[in-house]
């Protein structure tokens, strides 16, 4: 489906394309899409929406057990869906090229950048008359800088960003028609994101290629592509001119999408969507979104709605007329009561290292209690190390630590078992955070075991409890980690840390393996239950956007320093540091907001 | 393939949950549904048969004389007589038993304290690592029958002696597989959150890092069970069983094969039977060991993927 007429000239054309797994059911079905020289659409989705499987069989490619089994994949003209894997090795690279999430995989760690470039060029002849200027002018167009020496390097002496312009510049040398960027900005700190962001921009004009861009990150998304295409459950759900879809989005998913995606512009509640996605071959009948859907009625559930053309755009959703500009928008944070004097948390002078290598250097902090603080910071800033420090798990510091007026030790075997119950700490990673050998009833009962030994009946109502405080149903206590969403794990991580009721509770970057939907969840999550339960909080995040909603009072590490600390709204609206003021500057925000004013109506329930 | 596809996996339904599953046990049955476990099963089954039956159905006493030396088979005695005249068939009958509970008894003892060593190697760290593992690397410098002879030859040739010396040998290489499986899983977050609760380090081996390593430990178990066999047999042929009289299949093929000649059965048959049960086990072992593999790969790509958002191109 394509929302524009029959442009002039199509560099690539999907069209009704459907893979399955071996086992029979589809996980991609009826994607269709154009995309014309010049052109970058956006294929942005959720885990498991099949965004990455589409973007592969863009080169003809399906992941071990899936195939290819119907539609059409034209690429200048070349239909790729039956082709042989010899042919398709030859329109790899000269017509398609794929940028990798990791430039580590597109890069040859044992050879120099420019015998990389040279080899990649001589596979491709046609390419270039004149290989050395080919490469020096791809270079420079990625805003890479021939005279450092580049050409003479190893992937391993360039900086993550460089590697990543590397590994464009290269897809772009070829010449080929289509490239294809798989997230190619993940992990990248914001302002090197920002620039590559740039050169894919620019490349993309200047040589006039059509561009795939799969992307989780709507905010990345919205100042890059001209057109979006909404991916759930393994279909197009909208696609239209992104300025469009991003600023007055039709259907209901993408509404819901849109509405998670924190903002740093101002202190908003965010609203997540409920539910989960169906697993690919497990798809309701009907519409796939029904079951997590405010509109859905009776006839969504009776076929799979069709494309049709709202507004400029295709949406699939039958009830598309009458959701038009229902997006619903967070509330204004409520004022959150006046930051205490007290303090509960006292760090002073902390130095930290690993080894003889020095991460933290002489960091002060204040944390007030029954207030949320966020320690921001890009990757390397030293704040997994502070979270650590304080709870326990690094103890290899020097400095001074109070918490409740007495020292803290460095490291918890050489605390109380007091202190180790009022400091709890949720990880990161949702996924290595739970003993995948033990039930949930039992992740959760373990600290009330070891800290309170109360009776079986009695730890049993508590974790019930618990689980409840995290919306999760008694009937989730005998399922297994591996039977869990990543967003139901990380409630089951909070809920671990909640049972024993903590004075502190420190969240690592809690929300950085979830999908953006769910990140809203956790996010109101946290915010309720601090406030229900006069929790004081510590938000480490590499998300400024996400720290208006949640904190009261921020510090941003630099480095292992503390760069500048105060309250939320003060940083985010005039911030002192060069640093803090480039930071704000490169989060990436959605381009195209909703407008204000809409949502009054909104079924969506924040 | 389904879990790289489904990152965010959401809960399967309700029904399915409820069945508690028991992973260990469903490991060892899907490896045993395999065509290579069915195999390496039956092979195992059968010697087990022959050594726990046999004696209640042997035909004669095992040590009574019933036929002249290396006598050839008759319709009396099946497998004919051996170098003092006595059943072959009745011998072989009665001669598994005690090996297989001692090969059994060394195994689960080697295994044990190797993954003891092991465990606590990895998840100590420091000078108990060291210790443990510059012991492992000495006891691993000499050739395992040499250290159990020499074990045997301070003490005497008793029985239990030789099941904990043939353990004792088997527990240096499981420690090393099990120190590295545990290297890894004590860096993983939920091992840190029971550290935070300022869990004992004992607990934390036993009840978070054992029932992880369920797996590595069944394989660990097959293959020592077979070195264990191969062990056992040729000990009792250098004479180190039990003493002369009580029959065994390794002391079988050392005591008859003077008489090869005249009746090759007395040798053959131990002889087979001890190789039938050593490629069954190793058999079945790899099997289990190719279940878990395939399982252990299929969650890590799912970790992966769970934590990237996507994978990449191989
Ligand atoms: S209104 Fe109906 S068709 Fe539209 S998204 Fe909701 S459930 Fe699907």
């Amino acid at each position: 489906m394509t929302a524009v007429d029959a442009p002039p000239s199509t560099s690539v054309e999907v069209e009704d394309l459907q893979i399955r797994l071996a086992g029979g059911a589809d996980v991609v079905d009826e994607v269709s899409f154009r995309v014309r020289p010049g052109e970058i659409l956006g294929l942005v989705g959720e885990s498991g929406s099949g965004k990455t499987t589409v973007a592969l069989a863009l080169l003809g490619y399906a992941r071990r057990g899936l195939r290819i089994t119907g539609g059409h994949i034209r690429v200048g003209g070349r239909d790729l869906v039956g082709l042989g894997e010899g042919e398709l090795r030859a329109v790899r690279g000269a017509e398609v090229a794929y940028v990798p999430q990791d430039p580590a995989a597109a890069l040859n760690p044992t050879l120099r950048i420019g015998h990389q470039m040279r080899e990649a060029l001589a596979a491709h002849p046609d390419a270039a008359d004149d290989p050395e200027a080919r490469i020096a002018q791809v270079l420079v167009d990625a805003r890479l800088d021939l005279d450092s020496g580049i050409l003479r390097k190893y992937p391993h002496q360039l900086s993550g960003g460089q590697q990543q312009r590397v590994a464009i510049a290269m897809a772009f040398a070829c010449r080929s028609s289509v490239i294809v960027l798989d997230e190619p900005t993940t992990g990248l700190d914001v302002s090197t994101q920002r620039h590559v962001l740039e050169t894919v921009r620019n490349l993309c004009r200047s040589y006039g290629v059509a561009a795939v861009y799969v992307s989780h990150d709507l905010a990345v998304v919205s100042g890059l592509v001209s057109q979006v295409a909404v991916m759930y459950a393994g279909r197009v759900i909208e696609l239209g001119p992104t300025e469009r879809v991003f600023a007055d989005p039709v259907h209901p998913y993408t509404q819901g999408l849109l509405a998670a995606v924190p903002t740093p512009e101002r202190a908003e509640t965010l609203i997540g969507v409920p539910g989960h996605p169906p697993r690919p071959g497990h798809r309701p009948s009907g519409c796939s979104f029904a079951p997590r859907c405010p509109y859905a009625e009776d006839r969504c559930r009776a076929q799979n709605p069709p494309p049709v053309q709202v507004d400029g755009r295709l949406v699939r959703c039958v009830r598309a007329s009458q959701t038009a500009g229902a997006t619903p928008r967070g509330g204004q944070v409520v004022a959150p009561p006046a930051v205490r004097t007290e303090t509960l948390l006292q760090v002073h002078g902390l130095d930290a290292r690993y080894g003889r290598f020095a991460v933290l250097r002489h960091v002060d902090l204040r944390v007030a209690p029954e207030t949320c603080t966020a320690v921001v910071g890009e990757s390397g800033s030293g704040k997994t190390t502070l979270a650590r420090c304080i709870v326990g798990l690094h103890a290899n510091w020097s400095g001074q630590m109070r918490f409740e007026g007495t020292d803290l030790a460095p490291g918890a075997r050489r605390r109380d078992k007091e202190v180790l119950e009022r400091i709890q700490y949720v990880f990161q990673n949702p996924y290595t955070s739970l003993n995948p050998r033990k039930t949930i009833r039992q992740i959760v009962a373990q600290p009330l075991a070891h800290f309170r030994a109360l009776g079986a009946r009695e730890t049993d109502e508590r974790v019930v409890t618990a689980l409840g405080e995290v919306s999760l149903g008694a009937d989730f206590a005998d399922r297994y980690p591996d039977q869990l969403s990543g967003g139901e794990r990380q409630r089951v991580a909070i809920a671990r840390a909640l049972v024993v009721e903590p004075t502190l509770l420190v969240c690592d970057e809690v929300t950085s393996a979830l999908d953006v939907s769910v990140q809203a969840v956790i996010v109101e999550l946290l915010r309720r239950l601090q406030h229900e339960r006069h929790l004081t909080m510590l938000f480490i995040t590499h998300n400024l956007a996400l720290v208006r909603s949640i904190a009261q009072e921020a510090v941003v590490l630099c480095d292992g320093r503390v760069v500048e600390s105060g309250p939320v709204e003060e940083i985010m609206e005039r911030p002192a540091d060069p640093y803090t003021v480039r930071l704000i500057q490169d989060v990436p925000k959605l381009a195209h907001r909703v407008g204000a004013g809409s949502g009054g109506a909104s079924p969506w329930s924040p | 393939m389904t879990s790289v596809l489904v990152p965010d996996s959401p809960s399967p339904a309700p029904a399915a949950v409820r069945t508690r599953r028991r992973r260990g046990s469903s490991t060892l049955a899907r490896a045993a549904r395999t065509r290579r476990g069915a195999i390496g099963l039956a092979l195992v089954g059968i010697v087990v048969a022959i050594a726990v039956i046999g004696p209640f159905v042997a035909p004669y006493s095992p040590t009574a004389f019933v036929t002249s030396p290396f006598a050839a088979p008759s319709g009396s005695t099946l497998l004919g007589g051996d170098v003092l005249g006595r059943d072959v068939l009745s011998r072989v009958l009665a001669g598994g038993w005690l090996l297989l509970v001692m090969a059994s008894a060394a195994t689960v003892f080697g295994v044990v304290v190797g993954a003891a060593a092991g465990i606590s190697a990895a998840y100590l760290r420091g000078s108990t690592d060291g210790l443990i593992m510059r012991s492992v690397d000495v006891i691993l410098a000499f050739p395992s029958l040499v250290f159990v002879l020499l074990l045997v030859s301070i003490v005497g040739p008793k029985l239990w002696l030789i099941t904990i010396a043939v353990g004792f040998v088997q527990a240096p290489p499981v420690a090393r597989v099990l120190r590295s499986a545990t290297l890894d899983l004590s860096e993983r977050d939920y091992v840190k959150a029971v550290e935070l609760q300022g869990m004992r380090p004992a607990k934390v081996m036993s009840s978070e890092l054992l029932p992880n390593l369920v797996s590595p430990l069944m394989v660990e178990l097959g293959l020592r069970l077979t070195y264990s066999i191969v062990i056992m047999a040729g000990l009792a042929f250098l004479g180190f069983g039990q003493p002369p009289p009580a029959p065994n299949w390794g002391y079988m093929i050392q005591e008859n094969r003077i008489g090869l000649s005249s009746n090759p059965w007395a040798v053959i048959v131990p002889a087979a039977l001890i190789s039938v049960l050593t490629v069954g086990a190793n058999t079945f072992t790899d099997a289990i060991a190719r279940v878990v593999i395939g399982v252990e790969r299929q969650g890590d790509d799912a970790t992966l993927a769970s934590t990237l958002g996507l994978g990449n191109l191989p």
